[in-house]
């Protein structure tokens, strides 16, 4: 079973590098389970689009 | 407009300053890259085609710059090993023994209207800057330069198992830093 620190290395990894099928099942059984990681990741999202608009923010 | 005038390149001076500090985060060597970038745009400007706009097209210049300087700096020994501890306390002070999280991530409150926040964008530049330098460099490479992680880690003459541990380190140092300083949630 996936903890939250390895799962949130993989939801990382997944912004770059593609996820193997197994990974990414581990990942939702992982975030099926626990509110901590499933804000992680929707926050992880919104920093990347954060920093993806920095550049007309300047 | 195959003839921009020098006049009107230096009115974006200031703009690719400031994108090459986020990146190298050195006053000087921002000045002179963005130099640089001015004097190729302005020998260069015959090549310069209407379908693009003049700042898309100097932010294309500067970012070879930008790139041709890391490369330099790459090739000097530079890693900072004090560095690379720091950044494990981070972890270690976000996750328990049994890889749990100390304190779990809390909901952010409507995130999407902080994009359109001046104040918002003070604290994100903020927290850039206090991510340990090349932890930094390397997060920027791949989201503000948007390079893959295979150049990543050949620019910066790393692994790219370690590569992907700095990219998330990142993230984590600067999901904390919004969390305490924009979202609230501090503990
Ligand atoms: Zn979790």
């Amino acid at each position: 079973m996936l903890d939250c620190k390895h799962n949130t290395e993989l939801l990382s990894q997944s912004y770059d590098r593609p996820i193997t099928l197994r990974e990414r099942i581990a990942m939702r059984m992982h975030l099926l389970m626990c509110r901590g990681c499933r804000n992680f990741e929707k926050q992880l999202a919104f920093i990347r689009k954060a920093t993806r608009e920095l550049p007309r923010k300047l | 407009m195959s003839d921009i005038i020098p006049d009107a390149l230096h009115e974006h001076r200031s703009y690719l300053i400031r994108y090459a500090m986020l990146q190298l985060r050195d006053p000087d060597l921002a000045e002179d890259v963005v130099q640089e970038t001015l004097v190729a745009a302005i020998e260069g400007r015959a090549k310069f085609s209407a379908q693009s706009a003049p700042r898309t097209w100097l932010v294309g210049i500067l970012k070879h710059k930008i790139m041709d300087l890391l490369r330099k700096r790459a090739r000097e020994p530079q890693l900072d090993v004090a560095e690379g501890e720091d950044e494990n306390e981070l972890v270690d002070a976000l996750f328990k023994q049994n890889g749990h999280w100390a304190d779990p991530p809390r909901t952010w409150n409507a995130p999407e209207q902080s994009l359109e926040n001046a104040h918002f964008w003070n604290v994100f530049e903020q927290c850039n800057q206090r991510m340990p330098l090349n932890t930094a460099r390397a997060f920027m490479m791949r989201e503000f330069m948007d390079m893959s992680t295979d150049e990543i880690c050949q620019e910066l003459g790393i692994s790219t198992t370690n590569c992907w541990v700095i990219l998330h380190r990142a993230r984590l140092a600067l999901r904390e830093c919004l969390d305490l300083n924009w979202f609230g949630n501090a503990r």
